[in-house]
């Protein structure tokens, strides 16, 4: 068993061992395990044996190296690293080193945190699978034979196969949520705005999120708090400061009203329904009031969803010119040189969405698809609204079975976007929401409960989320 | 409005890839002609809805403007930025020709 962010955090600060050992023990690890799982696209081992030894070097001189110190993190390849080579999964960004850190790149540094290297996903964070990854599918370190779910799969097996006792990964419509599930991690979506997307390469812009992974949800709750803050950086970062979640972690969920939601668990499998219910009664045992109730406008937010995120995507993806950074395949004139350098360098899920989202955008078609998917946004909120004015979180499944196999889905688009339908309502919402392991399947494969909660209520969602670590069998 | 809905034809894949640039073998037509459809036939459940009631939510949150005083300071560095380019000539990004243009 892997130590926790916490416990391997309080030995480095306590200087009983060297961060250096640390991350030459993670490097270690990776180097003789990741073969089979494929998490890392690529480590950092230079700067990260750096980044230790300025954390020892601050324990060794009395000063304070952060809450984090010494603790190895896995990034998602979409967060750019300074120097250090920047995929987004994509030929298009083959080799690319950004001039500048993502703010939670230099937050992490602050909090004494260890980049120890680039996660494996899918290309532009587009998939639920991380079979889309341009240099290879990454596997789930629980069944090599399934996958690890995705976008963000390779900082979620990183973690699951403990590598990095934490991880980052961006949620745009449950890219962290889902492959939390499916790897039997915590993983979760912050509400939009609390962490900066500064530096988090855009997919859509508007539903994009950055958030933490961890094998328990205290570490999750100390990696949120790192990360969480306003940043001049981002025009949509919260002027608010947020306020510690991991002190309250263990403060329980007496009086705490849950709405058991029907349409989170309505069309999953039997077993991971099972496991919803055994949590909701984990909850009512510890003193909370846990009622159904139906919340229909999230059956909406699928197709809304596979509209609004493709449509932002079209256009977030049309800087990829070839002119500035990245790949450029030569041609006669500057269209030509567009078209055969977007032709050669992006996937097939990436060219599907950017057509779609074209379409959707196109004239003729704004208002049946765009403007109507923008209305059903608003029709979630509401329904969110109306939800939060009885209950103080909502439980439902995170994704609808546990891992499925290598291939199984990704000659049938729909049936992979499927996977999302229990995520995405928060993404249109911008509400917060995790997903907490709790049992397993008939496979015996880990199974996710989700719990979401309103606008800035992250210490509540992560109470909530440890009275369920407690009490998973 | 709703006549619009799941008519996507070739012609019209044809002309969204040319808008955005990609450029598709036949091959890749039909398949995303068929892939795309089953997209927009699933969205059909919220194409077909009324709404004309409530207003469209383009983010989650209000946007504000955000501004800062107008003062000079540090950016990105040019020679890192310009390391990382495809093609450079004297301090700039080099493109082939733009148009018809003879340079």
């Amino acid at each position: 068993m892997t130590p926790t962010a916490v416990s391997l955090a309080a030995e480095v600060r306590a200087g009983q061992r060297s961060a250096r050992d640390v991350v030459d023990e993670a490097l270690a690890t990776v180097d003789a395990g990741d073969g089979q799982y494929h998490a890392f696209l690529s480590l950092m081992p230079d700067e990260a044996r750096a980044a230790a030894d300025a954390v020892d070097a601050a324990v060794a001189a009395g000063r304070d190296p952060g809450p984090l110190a010494g603790v190895p993190v896995a990034l998602k390849d979409n967060l750019c690293t300074r120097g250090a080579v920047t995929t987004c999964g994509s030929r298009i960004l083959e080799g690319w080193r950004p001039p500048y850190d993502a703010t939670v790149v230099t937050a992490l540094r602050r909090s004494g945190a260890i980049a120890l290297g680039k996660a494996n996903m899918d290309e532009f964070a587009m998939g639920s699978s991380t079979e889309n990854s341009a240099f290879g599918a990454t596997r789930n370190p629980r069944d090599i034979t399934k996958v690890p779910g995705g976008s963000s799969g390779g900082s979620a097996a990183a973690v699951a196969a403990g590598f990095t006792p934490l991880g980052i990964g961006s949620d745009t419509g449950g890219s962290i949520r889902q492959p939390a599930a499916l790897c039997g991690v915590v993983g979760m979506k912050p509400t939009y705005g609390r962490v900066s997307r500064y530096g988090l390469v855009a997919f859509a812009s508007s539903l994009d999120q950055i958030g933490p992974f961890a094998t328990t949800v205290e570490d999750a709750a100390l990696l949120f708090d790192v990360l969480a803050g306003h940043d001049p950086l981002d025009s949509t970062s919260l002027p608010s400061q947020p306020e510690a979640t991991v002190a309250t972690v263990h403060d329980g969920v007496e009086g705490v009203r849950v709405g058991l939601c029907r349409d989170l668990v309505d069309g999953c499998s039997p077993d991971v329904v099972a496991r919803v219910r055994e949590a909701a009664d984990a909850l009512a045992g510890a003193g909370a009031k846990v009622e159904e109730v139906s919340v229909p406008e999230f059956g909406y937010g699928l197709s809304a969803y596979y509209l609004i995120a493709p449509a932002e995507a079209s256009s977030n993806l049309a800087r990829y010119d070839g002119v500035r950074y990245g790949l450029r395949v030569n041609a006669e004139d500057v269209a030509a040189m567009n078209t055969a350098t977007r032709t050669a360098g992006f996937g097939a899920e990436v060219k599907r969405r950017i057509m779609l989202g074209t379409y959707a955008l196109s004239a003729g078609y704004y208002d049946a698809y765009y403007a109507q998917a923008q209305r059903v946004r608003t029709l979630v909120m509401q329904a969110f609204d109306r939800a939060y004015s009885s209950y103080d979180v909502l439980l439902g499944a995170t994704a609808p079975t546990t891992a499925f196999d290598v291939g199984a889905k990704v000659d049938d688009p729909m049936a992979m976007y499927m996977n999302d339908v229990c995520t995405i309502p928060s993404n249109l919402s911008g509400h917060p929401a995790l997903s907490v392991p709790f049992g397993g399947g008939e496979d015996g494969l880990p199974v996710g409960v989700q719990v979401l909660a309103p606008a800035l209520q992250e210490a509540l969602l992560f109470r909530v989320a440890q009275v369920i670590e407690d009490g998973a069998p | 409005m709703t006549d619009d809905r799941s008519a996507l034809s070739r012609e019209d894949v044809i002309h969204v890839a040319r808008l955005a640039r990609l450029d598709l073998s036949d091959e890749e037509v039909e398949l995303f002609t068929a892939q795309l459809r089953t997209v927009l036939d699933h969205a059909d459940d919220v194409a077909s809805l009324d709404l004309s009631h409530l207003e469209p939510s383009s983010h989650p949150i209000a946007l504000a403007n955000v501004l800062r005083p107008d003062e000079p300071r540090p950016s990105l560095d040019r020679a890192e930025v310009l390391a990382v380019a495809p093609s450079v000539e004297d301090h700039r990004f080099r493109v082939p020709r733009i148009g018809g243009e003879a340079l």
